[in-house]
């Protein structure tokens, strides 16, 4: 495998490691997307790095496009809901979302 | 400069800034962080030759994911963190860093073959060659508009009190319409049945004072 594909994927994992902690450590709602944030670009760096190596950058880079695309959409009805929690419940804390239960 | 070493000092700082994102006390200093590291994981597809998601990174990711960011942050406030912490800090880390050690061994430990380089430019292989994955991104925007119209909208009697605060208020009313109900039936029973006038007396000088506004 080619030096700048395999430093590149070394860097993307250990960015989905740092998207996994925030994942597991942060409480507030926001916090958490911007660990699924992370986990993306992650992804995205991992797809060029692919694409790069195997001679594909092009289908790499759609697909790149195609997640970026994703996440995107998946922040914005994220940001909403954390909107929609703030006026509902008054706090972004997960913890304080388990009383919807039953 | 040596692409090799540009690549490595950018995914340092892209190390970097993701670990800023983590510890930052306000969440306005970890969404600049996140674009920080946005626009570092932009410089990687460039230097590595994705020209065209670079630029859409750049904009999509550093761009407007930050200023929706930084408006909701705005809107909702910032809490400080008050909840004391009930587990170990070293949980997490060793429950990320071990997946993470045998996901990296497993992926470079494959021995990629370099296929023949693809003639095709971007535009004919998005819109071409992956023009299904084109049209999911058009249903996933649509899909995304709705869902945000639909979750923003106003309801008809916007709520004035919290969600908890409403069904309380809810319930208690209810549990005095039955009450209210339960006693109307008893006296219409009673006066029916033709209660003796001292025990009908008194009956009616309670269910007076209850039925009369102001007990009297």
């Amino acid at each position: 495998m080619a030096n700048l594909e395999t430093l590149t994927i070394i860097g993307s994992i250990s960015l989905f490691a740092i998207g996994c902690l925030t994942l597991l450590t942060c409480r507030n709602l926001i916090q958490v997307i911007f660990g699924l944030q992370l986990l993306v670009k992650s992804a995205i760096l991992l797809f060029i790095a692919a694409g790069s190596a195997n001679g594909q950058l092009q289908v790499g880079q759609s697909l790149a496009t195609t997640v970026i695309v994703a996440d995107t959409i998946v922040a914005v009805i994220g940001i909403a809901l954390a909107i929609q929690v703030r006026r509902i419940v008054g706090s972004l804390e997960i913890n304080d979302l388990a009383h919807l239960r039953g | 400069m040596n692409p090799s070493l540009t690549v490595i000092l950018l995914n340092f700082l892209n190390l970097i800034f993701a670990v800023q994102v983590l510890r930052a006390k306000r969440l306005i200093w970890a969404a600049i962080w996140l674009a920080c590291t946005s626009a570092t994981t932009a410089f990687v597809c460039f230097v590595l030759g994705a020209f065209q998601v670079a630029v859409i990174e750049l904009s999509v990711g550093a761009g407007l994911v930050t200023v929706l960011f930084v408006f909701v942050i705005n809107i909702a406030g910032e809490e400080p963190d008050q909840q004391p912490k009930t587990h170990s800090r070293w949980i997490p880390l060793l429950a990320v860093i071990i997946p993470t050690l045998l996901i990296g061994a497993s992926v470079l430990a494959i021995d990629g073959a370099q296929g023949p380089a693809s003639a095709d430019n971007f535009v004919n292989t998005f819109w071409e060659h992956r023009g299904l994955d084109v049209l999911v991104q058009v249903v996933l925007i649509f899909a995304g508009v709705l869902g945000l119209l639909g979750l923003l909208a106003e309801a008809k009697a916007p709520l004035e009190q919290s969600m908890l605060a409403e069904f309380a208020r809810l319930r208690e009313r209810d549990l005095k319409a039955i009450g209210d109900r339960s006693l109307i039936a008893q006296e219409a029973i009673e006066a029916g049945l033709n209660i003796p006038e001292s025990g009908s007396n008194s009956q009616a000088e309670t269910s007076s004072g209850q039925l009369t506004p102001g007990g009297e």
